[in-house]
């Protein structure tokens, strides 16, 4: 049979980053087919060429035997390629039938809409009621609101992004009937994921990505969960004799039974999540994004307050009813992952932005004014001593590039001399010397016996940093390992959600 | 279709140009209403802009109608810049008024220094006190702002002709809903003997002064800007975001309250059922206008009293409706803040998807 797309050599480039590195891949009619990787793999890259939304620089796709240049999401709307989004785009006011009928361009579409909402729903096995208000509705059916309008157009390829990531394990199972059911009728799915048993249970096919490049096309049955996790991780050790010897004194940031609803629907619970740091010591937390990482940084910053004040401890002192300023002041010092608008105001100046976070342990104010010259004085330093370009201290943060704006506020909370540093993404979206600059400088800061935790979406970053690593998935923390006695395959089975939480 | 997106970055010379473009852009646009109403256009210009100054007393009036615009135009300024916008200043001057008028009128034989000085704390707490209900709806309830104080802004309105009619009315004023005269002492002292200048003339251009620091050099004004710009910041920073938002509350309240003590008894001498030309309304004008710069709110303050004379003007030496001075005030108010979204953005065509 005739594949009913194939990619051959896709290439997409990014100002600092190869996306898609010559990216080939067939789907056959009726394949349920597994694009598997870690975040920041290209995945969403590639999808985004397929469906339209992104133009490869190199590269050909051929659709149903002929090679087509899809020129915008119309037109690969057009070919037959649906596509279901992580979060949905609905309005909550009105019915499920006018919501459809709002995402379906010309008026002659919408003709007998509710008779064949109905049909589509009944013969896919997608309950849904045309006259339910959004509103009303859970999280799956939202979703199956989401396939039915994709399934009205009659795609030929439906391609589902991380749909299990909302769902409960309950509604998994009857999407996944879904699936197959659509897959048997003729509609191939491409899904993507990062879940290792999802894909087993379900996918004819996978394909591996791995820093923008295919590693593997595999048929994921034939294959252990380990074997999938490491090539979705890699195999390539990097050599233990970068390892310091480590210095540990006594912990200086505790963390014991903390459990934290999520503030919103697509966030995630902290679930009974316990460590402790010792002085000297860098632990890092490893994870897929959206696994509870900002939950978990909010709730050590104190932007979030734990329930109970003994959930959190820096050097005994119960922190977990204090909010950021007060632990600051005992010297917890922070760096979030969104740099514009949380870590830094990006209409202010480099000197105001060293003023947000290092009013108290700068002593930046007097008689409740701004001590000016010592403020812009600190923010001169962050800028000499972390190779920060900028035009000067007086530079807005919004002028400045990402990697420069990282290294400032990185640098801005180094120099607060922290006793505990948690850190989100160190070195995300910096170029390979900055990267290194922000790395030794968190293993000085380690070695002059302040307590780090870096959070961390790359794997490669916490080898090479950290003593000890925990792996976060769905709120659950697992239990610290010394990273020497830590094997990928172990990691990246904890990334992918097989539970061994002790 | 026409569609709106972002520039990315926003020229700096505009962004103090657009006053000076909107300005021009009204006189074209009332120019032409005046044209259609069968009068030379030019003549806009001249009657609001130009004629108001020449009159005798005329620079006078000016600065005893810029005086309250001001106050109230850096208040809401300080709350705007932190993202709360109170726009029920108009409701805080009248109870600002009543607190000062209730006090002046229950010490008629207080002297100057005694009754001054309370006379300044009471327009504060009244003004400052009315804007905290708004602000304990939005901490409390999430309530929004915007409809809380503008519809408190009507309650007050009523609560002043309550009072006014009823229990404050002079027994001796002939039934007019005017209170009694309230005592020489109570006017405070003129800046310039036999004027009409009060005290509220010298405080006004100070307070700008006082607030301009406030923001640019102080925590406190730091924390207010960091909330407008960036809440996330702030709570990384660990600002307390109810509190910024009872305190822009309760300045913008507070200041409204002393503009509009200073209204009741430095000029107005007695409390009636009309306190001012809706001078609360206007102060937001004023305060865009001013770019939300303390100091710009000065000039601005002086521009949109200069309309009221102008609209004056235009009343007794044109026979045209009262309604021409809103009229200019809400054109100048749209042209700015359509000349601040094309600073920002730029507009195109759009082919439909």
């Amino acid at each position: 049979m005739p594949p009913l797309v194939e990619l051959a050599g896709i290439t997409k480039r990014f100002p600092g980053c190869l996306a898609n590195d010559s990216v080939s891949l067939t789907i056959a009619p009726r394949q349920i087919h597994a694009l598997l990787g870690e975040n920041g793999a290209g995945k969403s890259t590639l999808v985004k060429i397929i469906s339209g939304v992104l133009h490869q620089d190199a590269g050909q796709i051929i659709w149903c035997g002929t090679e087509v240049t899809i020129r915008d999401p119309a037109h690969a709307r057009a070919l037959g390629i649906g596509m279901v989004f992580q979060h949905f785009s609905l309005f909550e006011a009105l019915t499920v039938a006018e919501n459809i009928a709002l995402g379906l361009g010309t008026a002659r579409e919408r003709v007998g809409l509710r008779d064949r909402i109905i049909a589509v729903s009944l013969s896919y096995g997608l309950p849904v009621d045309p006259d339910r208000v959004v509103h009303d509705l859970s999280v799956g059916e939202r979703q199956r609101i989401e396939i039915v309008r994709c399934l009205l157009r009659n795609p030929k390829l439906l391609i589902m992004d991380e749909p299990t990531s909302v769902l409960t394990p309950l509604e998994a199972e009857t999407l996944f009937a879904t699936l197959r059911r659509l897959a048997s009728e003729g509609c191939s799915i491409l899904y993507i994921s990062h879940k290792l048993d999802e894909v087993r249970a379900l996918c004819d096919v996978a394909t591996i990505m791995r820093q923008g490049r295919v590693v593997a096309h595999c048929v994921p049955r034939e294959k252990t969960t380990s074997e999938l996790a490491s090539l979705m991780i890699g195999r390539d050790f990097l050599p233990p004799a970068s390892r310091r010897v480590s210095v540990t004194g006594a912990p200086r940031l505790v963390v014991e039974h903390l459990s934290l609803a999520a503030t919103n629907p697509f966030g995630t619970a902290l679930r009974d999540v316990s460590f402790s740091v010792a002085g000297g010591e860098i632990l890092g937390i490893a994870g897929i994004a959206g696994n509870g990482q900002g939950e978990l940084m909010d709730a050590l910053s104190g932007e979030i307050l734990a329930p109970a004040a003994d959930a959190i401890r820096l050097d005994a002192t119960p922190i977990g009813k204090t909010g950021p300023h007060g632990r600051r002041r005992l010297g917890g010092c922070f760096v979030p992952e969104e740099r514009n608008g949380h870590g830094a105001v990006a209409g202010m100046s480099l000197a105001e932005n060293f003023f947000l976070s290092g009013q108290l342990r700068g002593v930046l104010a007097r008689f409740g004014l701004i001590r000016r010259a010592r403020t812009t004085d600190f923010a001169d330093r962050v800028i000499s001593r972390f190779d920060v370009r900028a035009s000067g201290t007086m530079a807005e943060a919004k002028s400045l590039s990402g990697g420069n704006l990282q290294k400032f506020l990185v640098g801005r909370e180094m120099l607060l001399d922290p006793a505990v540093l948690v850190v989100s993404q160190p070195s995300w979206g910096v170029d390979a010397s900055a990267a290194q600059a922000i790395h030794q400088a968190i293993l000085a800061l380690a070695a002059s016996g302040a307590a780090i935790v870096v959070i961390s979406q790359d794997l490669d970053e916490i080898m090479l940093l950290a003593d000890r690593i925990a792996v976060i998935a769905a709120g659950l923390l697992s239990d610290p390992v010394p990273v020497a006695e830590a094997t990928r395959e172990q990691i990246g089975l904890l990334m992918g959600g097989v539970a061994s939480h002790a | 279709m026409l569609s709106l997106s972002p520039r990315g970055t926003a020229s700096d010379f505009w962004r103090y140009a657009a006053p000076v473009l909107a300005l021009a852009l009204t006189a074209l646009i009332t120019g032409a209403l005046f044209a259609a109403m069968g009068r030379p256009a030019l003549l806009t210009v001249t009657t609001f802009l130009i004629t108001p100054l020449l009159a005798t007393g005329g620079l006078e009036a000016l600065l005893v109608k810029a005086a309250p615009l001001v106050m109230m135009g850096v208040g809401l300024s300080i709350a705007y810049r932190a993202n709360v916008w109170n726009i029920g200043a108009e409701g805080q001057y009248i109870l600002g008024a009543l607190a000062a008028g209730g006090l002046a009128l229950a010490l008629p034989d207080a002297p100057g220094w005694v009754i001054v000085p309370l006379l300044i704390a009471a327009g504060l707490v009244g003004g400052a006190g009315y804007a905290l209900i708004v602000a304990w709806l939005r901490t409390r309830f999430n309530a929004n702002e915007i409809l809380t104080s503008l519809m408190l802004a009507y309650v007050a309105q009523y609560l002043l002709v309550y009072l006014v009619t009823g229990p404050w009315r002079d027994p001796d004023g002939f039934g007019f809903p005017q209170t009694a005269l309230f005592s020489d002492a109570a006017g405070g002292p003129r800046l310039i003997d036999g004027s009409n200048l009060h005290l509220g003339l010298m405080f006004a251009p100070l307070i700008a002064l006082a607030a301009w620091v406030m923001l640019g050099r102080s925590v406190l004004g730091f924390q207010l800007r960091v909330m407008g710009q960036a809440p996330r910041a702030a709570r990384f920073a660990g600002f307390d975001e109810n509190r910024l938002i009872w305190l822009a509350m309760a300045i913008s309240g507070g200041l409204a309250g002393l503009a509009g003590m200073f209204e009741v008894t430095g000029n107005q001498g007695q409390l009636t059922i009309n306190l001012g030309p809706g001078y609360g309304f206007t102060a937001i004008i004023v305060g865009f206008l001013g770019r939300l710069n303390p100091l710009g709110v000065i000039p601005a303050g002086l521009l949109l009293a200069l309309t009221y004379l102008g609209g004056d003007a235009a009343q007794m030496n044109l026979g045209l409706s009262s309604a021409i001075t809103g009229i200019f005030q809400g054109i100048l108010l749209f042209c700015l803040l359509g000349s601040d979204v094309l600073i920002s953005h730029r507009l195109h065509w759009k082919r439909r998807p």
